[in-house]
């Protein structure tokens, strides 16, 4: 039987690329407590090629809440358009009924209460399971992990990323990209790269004294009968919103005349499929695919986007599978007569109850977990709010997180870091530092306190606002708004760099910030080599130990106009 | 609430970054125009020369820069929003195999580049590319 969206699907038939997505067909079952994995993995398979795409996991090999963004705005030609429309209006745009697992795990409507029914996603246990049952039912699947993978958790931080590599590899993917992976420092990534078993592919990363490529552009692969070229694309932006000094002698960028030789070189290879394996963001990837001819599909990640259909752009298909191991993508693909006649694809959500853990991949876990149990299960305090990261202008967690910055470096303002990493915390739970590290954990941690003009504020807003509303998608960065305590601001998304930012005000005393005047500032995440202060994860312990409850008051301190 | 020599390294780094993302200053504007029709003796017409530049620098002391125009006798780089903004003019004679050069600059601050090519014929071609000097956004 059609559902709605299969319908809608079906009512596209006239399109190059004739395919089916959604979602499934299980809400009134879950919502009966029927839901089972038969019915999570449920997949008619299809034509001859399935890709499997994993992406952004940073490092949660457990279970967590997570919120999406309900503030999530686009600018320019993508206005309105996924990803970039939120709670009720995301609901409506894909037939998503309210109150439904996939409104759970997809949007931000009722999340507390939805959380409480369906419980927690993600894990790599029920990742493991989810991809063997791809791989049982098409064994030659591709599986390929877009990055953001070595990075997010006390574990990862502690082992420079070994338990994720350790995980990875029982995994077996077939290829994957890069992003935060480099924040380990040049030599350890070579270290890692050096011995793993599949490729670590990036067309776009060079080695900035001689201007050649640094890594594989792409892999080829037989698969189904097709010849599969797979194109990696790291973050582009690397030296600029992470440690250029972590990495000196590469260069990244979005280099569009690079992928397009790298796509007519894979052509001429013969490759049947071309697959990009990117970490640009959806934006980029959407304007990316406009602009570079051959590419069938493209495996989206960095901003965290979780679409349960793919957006088309020309025949171009672009996936978004999510982030922190929430989904899995399985794509089906026909590939026949040099190009892709038909596909099926579901985002499936990786409901922890019901998705049976993979024993061996449970055992694994456990044994990477092992050695820092005790420490990261040691409760420092309780919420009795959510806490969650998502949104353009802030989110909880980093209330959470100025606020600690502001009493514990007593500072006048305090800066945050837009990340769109770090899981949620659901009203009654426990703090463990499990939690904060999962909103902390990275190797340039520490808290810095300076003093800096209102009109360097200023500035730094406008530019990070640049990064995020530029309309053109090539200028983004793909990370949120720097998250901001003890100051207020009013941002007009629509204007240009220079002028979207108005109204700053110290929350202190409601008086407007002087452009002259010098204020006392922390923050954490500094791009600037030496940086000092304690590390941002041993601070916000401190403070959350201190205060033993947490409680986050509305943040009403940033308004939008336009 | 003391500042430690740190803090204060911290704070003139963040300073002189803020000085790199200033708006372009329209005064100069007059000067890259006056550079374009001393070589070129006009304003040329938009396209015919590629200009290869990041959309954002990595570093604004060293920004790569390719240039080509088939067929060029030379081709010249302005910095419109450097406070001198001419760069340089390659030269290719018919024993160069391509019209093609790279380098490296060095961009005070978000900037368009311009790239103005002279073609054997007498003829000019130009091409205008911004280039943003950021102090770096937060990583997804």
């Amino acid at each position: 039987m059609l559902s709605r969206r299969d319908f809608m699907q079906a009512a596209f038939a006239t399109s190059a690329i004739v395919g089916v997505s959604g979602f499934g067909k299980w809400a009134q079952l879950a919502a009966q407590q029927r839901l089972t994995q038969e019915q999570l993995l449920d997949f008619e398979t299809t034509g001859n090629v399935t890709l499997i795409h994993f992406t952004d996991c940073h490092a949660q090999l457990k279970p967590v809440w997570f919120r999406e963004p309900s503030v999530n705005l686009g600018v320019g030609e993508v206005a309105g358009k996924p990803p970039h429309i939120s709670g009720e209006e995301f609901l409506s745009a894909y037939g998503i009924r309210s109150g439904s697992p996939e409104a759970y795990a997809l949007s931000s409507e009722d999340f507390v209460s939805l959380a409480r029914e369906y419980g927690r996603l993600g894990g790599m246990d029920r990742v493991a399971t989810v991809v063997k049952s791809i791989r049982a039912d098409r064994p030659d699947a591709l599986f390929l992990d877009g990055g953001d993978t070595w990075q997010g958790s006390l574990t990862a931080l502690r082992t420079r990323g070994q338990d994720m590599v350790n995980i990875m590899n029982a995994m077996a993917p077939d290829a994957m990209t890069s992003h935060w992976e480099f924040t380990y420092g040049i030599e350890r990534v070579t270290e890692i790269v050096d011995a793993l078993p599949f490729p670590f592919l990036g067309a776009n990363i060079f080695d900035n004294e001689w201007n050649e490529p640094a890594y594989e552009s792409h892999a080829m692969f037989e698969r189904g009968g097709v010849k599969i070229a797979v194109i990696g694309q790291a973050f582009p932006y690397l030296p600029i919103a992470n440690p250029r000094w972590m990495f000196p002698n590469l260069s990244f960028g979005i280099r569009e005349e690079r992928m397009r030789e790298v796509v007519d070189e894979v052509r001429a290879e013969g490759a049947e499929l071309v697959v990009l394996l990117s970490h640009n963001g959806f934006d980029v990837d959407r304007k990316m695919a406009r602009q570079v001819d051959g590419i069938d599909v493209i495996l989206c990640g960095h901003t965290h986007d979780a679409l349960p259909e793919p957006v088309k752009v020309g025949n171009t298909l672009l996936i978004a599978s999510g982030s922190h191991s929430k989904f899995v993508s399985r794509l089906d693909l026909d590939v026949r007569d040099g190009g892709v006649k038909g596909f099926n694809y579901r985002l499936i959500p990786i409901f922890a109850d019901v998705i049976a853990p993979d024993p061996e991949m449970t055992a694994l876990v456990g044994a990477e977990r092992a050695p820092f149990e005790a420490e990261l299960e040691e409760v420092i305090g309780t919420t009795n709010s959510l806490l969650y990261r998502r949104g353009n202008f802030n989110g909880t967690w980093d209330d959470l997180i100025c606020q600690a910055l502001l009493e514990e470096r007593e500072a006048d303002i305090a800066l945050s870091p837009g990340f769109r990493w770090g899981p949620s915390l659901l009203p009654g739970d426990r703090i463990t530092r499990e939690d904060i590290h999962a909103a902390t954990a990275m190797t340039y941690p520490n808290a810095y306190r300076s003093e800096m003009t209102g009109e360097l504020l200023h500035t730094i807003l406008e530019d990070v606002a640049d990064n995020l509303f530029n309309p053109d998608p090539y200028y983004q960065q793909g990370g949120d708004m720097v998250r901001v305590g003890g100051m207020g601001y009013t941002i007009d998304v629509s204007k240009p760099i220079g002028s979207r930012i108005t109204d700053m005000t110290l929350l202190r005393t409601g008086e407007p910030i002087d452009p002259a005047k010098t204020y006392v500032v922390s923050g954490w995440a500094s791009v600037n080599e030496d940086t000092e202060g304690p590390p941002i994860y041993d601070l916000v312990e401190r403070y959350v130990a201190r205060k033993g409850t947490i409680d986050i008051a509305p943040n009403t301190a940033v308004r939008t106009v336009g | 609430m003391q500042m430690t020599r740190r803090d204060l390294f911290a704070l003139a780094a963040g300073l002189a970054a803020a000085g790199l993302i200033r708006m372009p200053a329209h005064a100069d504007e007059a000067k890259v125009e006056a550079a374009i029709k001393e070589f070129a003796g006009g304003m040329p017409e938009t396209g015919g020369v590629e200009l290869g530049a990041p959309e954002i620098a990595e570093n604004g002391n060293t920004v790569p820069i390719e240039v080509a125009a088939a067929g060029a006798t030379s081709i010249m780089i302005l910095a419109s929003g450097n406070p001198n903004p001419g760069v340089g003019t390659f030269h290719f004679t018919a024993m160069s195999a391509e019209s093609r050069a790279s380098t490296r600059i060095r961009l005070a601050q978000t900037q368009d580049v311009v790239a103005v090519a002279k073609m054997a014929d007498g003829s000019t071609k130009m091409a205008r590319r911004e280039i943003k000097v950021t102090i770096g956004g937060c990583g997804g």
